[in-house]
């Protein structure tokens, strides 16, 4: 006796966050081997194996114990596992645009439901995203997939919804006006917190920043969206022009250009004295690693001075954070600097420029070094 | 010129993309409705085109009206070639032809194409502008208010229950159409669909026509089924109740703003209650009653020729090996039949039947003369009925003969509800069942489907009669079914023989009746239980004991009825689902041959499916079932029968006994221990099933009143003696044992697998109740939350060595599966119960099996459920000992009322020395179903066959039934029942459910009924996820398109939801299948009660009255 067909199907329709998650995980739902009898034993077996075969899904239900749970056999979990799936399955098209789901008519679904929907169909799995962040969202990516999955442990199914959200996600929004974090919300129906993180994601898709780097590796996509976030309302076309097309997604060039100017603070040699001698007053007694910082100063000065006038290349702009560590990060961290003396060091740093009559670009620096300071103080951790 | 129809096509969205190169969609729409046909601008290049159309104007005869669906077309447009469909909606435009249902239809629909499914929505606004035809010729009904829900409707009231009308229409299938081999299977499946639409609408305007004859405004019941018959054609039948209602005048505050004024423009005449009197609150307008307008019709022609030369005509004269069968089914009360009458002897009947004859003129003036006399006659017996309010003989007499005559005047005194006006269903005596296998041929004149027609006339004659040998006068309950495989067709009929209460069936007395009703001296909760046929004359073997609720009538040991537990039955406990499962095995054969199989196998089958029924009641330790329907299925080579019922534990009815099971070979020893460990676990089961049902029938009752009730197994013994000798002469027997057990023969490994097959079935997991009625008894709490569900199981049969049990196992399996299933899927419900669960099986090819079960789970409060239980425990107990206490009060009346119509006297003597007995305990005391009995019973049965007796139509029936009084006991707990904080139902919900009503809310309008076909076909399946995938789609399509179809009419809800048909059809080779729907429920606007509170006025008394299924809820 073979079950040919087996279907429920409710009015509201049935969500199982469980099944959901699994789901979303890539787990099949599906048997390994066809298998002849469904019917009667807690554990369906195969007769010459002799060992129990189910789904993967199925599996990882029972080991959750909701068999004792229940007082349910395998085959209903089975069952039970399978409808979700199909209905899964079928409202995939409608995840792909969220407001289709809102508006459908096919699936009865309460609205705390359909955000949950939507807001777990979105989610991603931080192991992944540190792979692809700054990848271009292409085919070419999605063949590296495969590697990503064996290295994440992330199976492959997951790895490609998650991919490809991304990329249609980065597809919608890529050539839309107003705010980035806005449209994401508007056109995909993401919570507050999601449709930041996406922003993040498709800004460095669409910058290609380098964060695959090994002395990257211990940055997380927080810190990552962090600085994204900072870059967004301080560095792109947006931040300037509310109206610009690609305004949150694109630098300002303009910017990036200009940046050049800043080359004189470190160039000058007078200038550079004179900011250090500002600083090293300020700060005096004030830093635990005062004389590591002395000592650093110009290093680290002329290092973040040339990562600006550098970013007028695509290439240079792909490596700013590896630049930023390689510069700043790794100098402080090698002498031991607390945080809270990057902090001082920053503050005092941003600050002083303004007290340099010599130097006539305050506002670019301002725009430059407010943004970068936040990054930096994020980015310097273990 | 009778009728406008206005369409206005606004705008579409998610379309499909139909252009490749643009990823992009010219879409333009065609709207047709008969032959007219308008056509929108194309709307260039988008997916979600803004039509914004003129409005499209039809002006049609409202036949037309009430026949055609509006059918509305969305095409892609195309310069160079054919514009490419890209789906249908069709949209039913009755609803806008009554008053007091929707103004408009206006909303999202979706763009259904039979082979894509749902392809984007369009946004349509439809309007009717209806004017008064006062033309007396008319063919058609518009007015006539349709429902499915088998009750009288939330929101009206019941005037007159007129009775039973049906109609059949035939059809050539366009699937078998010659055509059907150059045209594409969509042009085919929307010729199909078309056509059954088409023909649903013909068919209700046809009901609608008789209900007007009647002079109904309503018809409640409403079932209209389709029968494919392949080659031969396709029926489509409808069976209903014919009723005057009234609209229960309700605060029109909270009405929602959906009246429009142009609605008194349509306000006509024929939905008026024909009688002034009773219109005190009802919002219509009395001056309309002159305009009442009768056609020529058939319906009373056929009236007058039909009783008793009809029942000459039931073709037991057949000059064909098979004559009509009966059978008496040991210790089963249900009357059943199954014939074999081969085509050309139902001709016999076609006189009888005879279609409506548009040419058979008689003026309308001598047929309103006729029926006026009719109703003078129908009046006289009425008043008659008010003097008649006393409990007894007597009175039983009176109200059965007044009844009868009022219901002699009907063909058919069959009522299809399955719930009653309090007052209304006085006894009930028993299932009665009738089936007759029949082999199709083809249909050679649509026009006159004399030959179906006589095929159901033959049926419904047989039931009638099945009643009568009850002593009950009409069948309510009744439903009609079919099962088709090849050529060859199983007719069903099955209802529930009663006594009615004449007064709901005539003119003008209902007011009174309500009032009377409170005084009346009727027993509470237990008259419907008392036997409506003569103890002397019993028209089978069976067991009759004094009611334990009122002890002054006999009540028979079990009852099995198709109709819902009445609001104010005594239950003691929780009900459950019952099924019985069985499958036999069949030789593939052709015609005639096969027919005959079929009918020789039919009687066996249902001999096994009642004996599965009570032994498994027995092992739940319940003694009625309610609901019952059994289903038999034919396939190619075997036969189902799927029985399922709620069974329940009625206070008035006695505790049933154990079952006893018995080897035949005692000497053996291993053997004696298997049976005493089979009979231990048969005893635990019982034990077990009472504590989980809480079955604690009052025993102390007896002592408290001391008693006049003699033990159960001396009086069954009494009465057996009496039943058969009809001697005055008690033969006291004591004896104690096997004998007044019900004892299971093990004999041989088919007797042992039975057994072990009653101890399979699971109870549901705890805090899961189930049952297949209305209402769950002892539970009355319900909160808001429901779930309706559909699920579908096809299992194959593996080929080889298929035998019987094999075959029954796996079906049980199945089941039982199935269940499980449900239950899990569920659990986030609990506590819940699954009401209503409807299982539908089929055989769609060879060692295939179907399973279509529909339900709605409905969630309760545990703890109140627990209170209200005990509560209700406590009060019928105290009912109980109230109504002994009448008892006393009028011993004189009764020894001599009584005494007549008893065959012995209910001497004191015996009771008191029964008395004495009393003290063993319930659960020890042997059912009245004895095994000598049994054994009689089943030889008679079996030599009845042999003799293929074919004049006495006997049925070992057992029932009985109540006056049905609005027990204050009842309403009492509804009222406790919470109103649950509503959960904020967000704009667009729209609930469904197989049941009448929506707990916690209150149904405040009826918008129309809802009756969809749909079909659905693939040439991808494995694409569209195999055969799971694609029906799981095509159902949740349908739910789809049903819930858009009401959200367009302004509902909130379809009550009495129904999948009617879900045949499917799979060629898994050919990557294909097909799948046909239909469904149908009662469109509603529904407002929670929460959200009433604010507006709470005090409801109208008589807001309770009409069979408030546990649907009414108070505020």
């Amino acid at each position: 006796m073979t079950s040919e067909l087996d279907i429920f199907v409710g009015n509201t329709t049935l969500i199982d966050e469980d099944v959901y998650r699994l789901w979303l995980d890539g787990y099949s739902g599906l048997w390994g081997t066809v298998c002849g009898c469904r019917f009667g034993g807690a554990v369906v077996l195969d007769g010459r194996a002799g060992r129990a075969r189910m789904s993967d899904a199925v599996a990882l239900r029972v080991r959750s114990g909701i068999l004792e749970q229940t007082g349910a056999t395998a085959a209903v979990l089975q069952s039970d596992t399978m409808d979700h799936y199909r209905t899964f399955q079928m409202l995939e098209r409608l995840l792909h645009a969220p407001p289709k789901l809102l508006h459908q008519l096919i699936f009865q679904i309460p609205p705390s439901r359909q955000a949950l929907l939507i807001e777990r169909y979105y989610a991603f799995d931080e192991a992944f995203v540190r792979e692809v962040l700054g990848k271009k969202l292409s085919k070419g990516t999605k063949k590296d997939l495969d590697d990503i999955s064996t290295k994440t442990g992330i199976t492959l199914k997951s790895c490609r919804r998650q991919f490809d959200n991304f990329k249609r996600v980065f597809k919608v929004v890529e050539e839309m006006r107003g705010s980035l974090v806005d449209n994401i919300q508007q056109h995909f129906l993401l919570s507050d917190r999601l449709a930041r993180d996406y922003a993040a994601i498709v800004f460095f898709a669409n910058n290609r920043f380098e964060t695959g780097k090994k002395k990257l590796q211990y940055l997380s996509f927080g810190d990552f969206a962090f600085c994204a976030e900072l870059m967004i309302q301080n560095w792109t076309l947006g931040a300037v022009d509310p109206q610009a097309d690609d305004m949150d997604m694109d630098l300002d060039k303009e910017f990036l250009q200009d940046l050049k100017e800043l080359k004189v603070l470190v160039a000058d040699k007078d200038l550079l004295d004179l900011h250090k001698s500002l600083v090293c007053t300020a700060l005096r007694g004030k830093l635990g690693v005062f004389s590591e910082m002395e000592a650093n100063f110009k290093n680290l000065s002329r290092g973040l001075v040339n990562v600006a006038a550098k970013l007028t290349h695509n290439k240079d702009v792909r490596d700013l954070f590896v630049d930023l560590v390689e510069k700043f990060v790794e100098p402080c961290r090698s002498d031991h600097w607390p945080l809270n003396d990057v902090r001082l060091f920053l503050n005092q740093y941003s600050a002083s420029v303004h007290s340099l009559d010599g130097f006539r670009h305050q506002a670019l620096w301002d725009r430059y070094m407010g943004t970068l300071r936040g990054c930096l103080l994020r980015l310097c951790h273990d | 010129m009778p009728g406008k129809l206005k369409v206005k096509i606004v705008a579409g969205r998610h379309l499909p993309v139909m252009d490749r190169a643009s990823d992009l969609t010219d879409a333009f729409v065609e709207v047709k409705f008969g032959n007219t046909t308008f056509k929108t601008d194309v709307y260039l290049k988008s997916l979600n085109p803004q039509w914004n159309s003129e409005w499209f104007k039809f002006e049609v005869d409202d036949e037309d009206l009430q026949d055609e669906p509006l059918q509305i077309t969305v095409l892609d447009h195309d310069t160079y070639s054919a514009n490419d469909a890209i789906g249908k909606v069709y949209i039913d435009i009755d609803p806008l032809l009554y008053s007091e249902a929707a103004t408009v239809i206006s909303g999202w629909f979706p763009i259904y194409d039979t082979i894509h499914g749902i392809r984007g929505e369009i946004n349509v606004v439809v309007k009717v502008d209806l004017f008064n035809d006062l033309n007396r010729f008319r063919q058609s009904s518009c007015g006539v208010k349709f429902f499915c829900t088998t009750s009288i409707p939330k929101c009206y009231r019941a005037v007159i229950i007129h009775g039973f009308v049906e109609e059949l229409v035939v059809n050539e299938d366009p699937e078998y159409q010659w055509i059907d081999r150059i045209r594409t299977p969509r042009a085919s499946n929307e010729a199909r669909q078309r056509l059954i639409s088409l023909m649903s609408g013909e068919l209700q305007r046809k009901i609608g026509l008789k209900v007007l004859e009647m002079r109904g405004n309503a018809v409640v019941g409403y079932l209209q089924c389709f029968d494919l018959e392949g080659e031969s054609g396709l029926v489509v039948r409808a069976i209903g109740t014919a009723c005057t209602l009234d609209k229960l005048s309700s605060p029109a505050a909270f009405l929602p703003a959906c009246n429009s004024p142009s609605k008194e423009m349509k306000e006509i005449p024929f939905n008026e209650d024909p009688n002034p009197n009773t219109h005190s609150s009802g919002p219509s307008t009395p001056l309309k009653n002159q305009t009442y307008s009768f056609s020529p019709s058939k319906s009373y022609s056929r009236q007058s020729s039909s009783s008793d030369t009809d029942l000459s005509l039931t073709p037991k004269t057949a000059p064909y090996p098979q004559g009509a069968r009966i059978y008496l089914c040991p210790s089963s009360p249900s009357l059943s039949c199954g014939s074999l009458h081969l085509k050309k002897s139902c001709l016999l009947l076609s006189e009888s039947s005879l279609p409506p004859h548009p040419s058979s003129l008689v003026s309308p003036v001598l047929r309103k003369s006729v029926s006026f006399s009719e109703e003078l006659f129908l009046a006289a017996s009425g008043m008659g009925s008010g003097s008649a309010g006393k409990e007894g003989g007597p009175f039983k007499a009176l109200l059965r003969q007044q009844t009868q005559s009022a219901l002699e005047q009907r063909e058919f005194p069959f009522f299809t509800l399955t719930a009653f006006p309090p007052g209304f269903l006085v006894h009930v005596g028993g299932v009665v069942s009738a089936r007759s296998v029949k082999l199709l041929d083809r249909i050679h004149n649509p026009d006159e489907p004399e030959t179906r027609d006589a095929w159901w006339a033959e049926i419904r004659q047989e039931i009638k009669s099945h009643a009568k040998a009850l002593g009950c006068h009409a069948v309510v309950g009744y439903s009609e079914s079919t099962s088709i495989c090849e050529e060859v067709c199983i007719l069903s009929a099955s209802g529930t023989a009663a006594v009615l209460n004449p007064r709901f069936l005539q003119d003008g007395t209902v007011e009174g009746c309500l009032e009377q009703r409170l005084e009346e001296n009727l027993p509470a909760g237990c008259g419907f239980c008392h036997i409506p046929y003569d103890e002397l004359n019993m028209p089978f073997p069976a067991h009759l004991t004094y009611c334990y609720n009122c002890r002054k009538q006999k009540v028979p040991d079990v009852l099995f009825t198709t109709i819902d537990l009445p609001m104010d039955a005594a239950v003691i406990g929780k009900g459950c689902l019952i099924q019985a499962r069985l499958c036999r095995l069949k030789k593939k054969a052709q015609a005639e041959a096969n027919a005959t199989a079929i009918s020789n196998l039919l009687p066996f089958m249902e001999y096994e499916v009642h004996t599965q029924l009570m032994n498994k009641l027995k092992l739940k330790g319940m003694n009625a079932l309610f609901g019952l329907r059994i289903q038999i299925s034919v396939g190619e080579n075997m036969l189902m029968g799927l029985a399922s019922a709620t069974g329940v534990y009625l206070a008035a009815l006695p505790t049933p006994g154990g079952i006893q099971i018995a080897g035949k070979t005692p000497n053996d020893g291993s053997y004696e221990q298997h049976i005493s460990h089979m009979q231990k676990k048969i005893n635990d089961t019982i034990a077990k099933n009472k504590e989980l049902y809480e079955i604690n029938p009052p025993e102390i009752s007896e002592e408290i009143i001391g008693s006049p009730i003699p033990e159960p197994r001396q009086r069954s013994r009494l009465l057996r003696s009496q039943s058969e000798s009809s001697d005055e002469v008690t033969e006291l027997d004591l004896s104690h044992g096997k004998k007044d057990a019900f004892v299971l023969e093990i004999d041989d490994t088919d007797a042992m697998e039975d057994v072990h097959s009653l101890l399979t079935d699971v109870p549901p997991p705890s805090g899961f109740y189930s049952c297949n009625t209305e209402i769950m008894p002892g539970i009355n709490n319900w909160t808001s939350e429901i779930q309706m569900f559909t699920s579908v199981r096809v299992i194959r049969l593996s080929s080889l060595n298929l035998t019987n049990q094999a075959l029954n196992k796996n079906f049980n399996d199945l089941c039982e599966n199935l269940l499980k299933s449900l239950y899990f899927k569920l659990r986030s419900m609990i506590p819940c119960c699954l009401c209503h669960v409807n299982f539908t099986v089929s055989l769609p090819e060879d060692e295939l099996i179907q399973v279509t079960v529909t339900a709605v789970a409905i969630t309760f409060d545990k703890n109140q459920a627990l209170q209200t239980t005990k509560t209700h425990a406590e009060k019928s107990l105290q009912r109980a000992s109230t109504d002994n206490e009448e008892l006393l009060q009028f011993p004189l009346e009764l020894c001599s009322d009584a005494l007549p119509s008893h065959p012995f006297p209910p001497a004191k003597e015996h009771l008191e020395s029964a008395s004495s007995n009393s003290g063993i305990p319930a659960a020890q005391r042997a059912t009245s179903v004895d095994y000598s009995s049994f054994a009689d019973r089943c030889s008679s049965w079996i030599e009845l066959i042999k003799l293929k007796a074919q004049t006495i139509r006997r049925g070992s029936i057992k029932t009985t039934v109540t006056v049905e009084k609005a027990s204050p006991v009842g309403e009492g707990n509804f009222r406790n029942r919470s109103s649950p904080p509503c959960a904020n139902s967000t704009v667009g919900v729209v609930k469904m459910t197989p049941l009448s009503f929506i707990p916690g809310a209150k149904i405040t309008k009826y918008l129309g009924i809802i009756n969809m076909f749909f079909i659905r076909e693939t040439t991808s399946l494995r694409e569209e996820g195999g055969v799971s995938g694609f029906l799981h789609a095509f159902i949740a399509e349908v739910f789809a398109m049903v819930r858009a179809h009401v959200a367009a009419l302004g509902g909130n809800a379809v009550v009495s939801y129904i999948m009617k048909q879900c045949v499917f059809m799979e060629n898994p080779n050919k990557n294909q299948a097909q799948c046909l729907i239909n469904v149908s429920g009662d469109a509603v606007v529904f407002v929670r009660e929460s959200e009433l509170e604010v507006v709470s006025t005090q409801q109208p008394a008589a807001n309770c009255q009409p069979s408030c299924t546990g649907g009414e809820v108070t505020t």
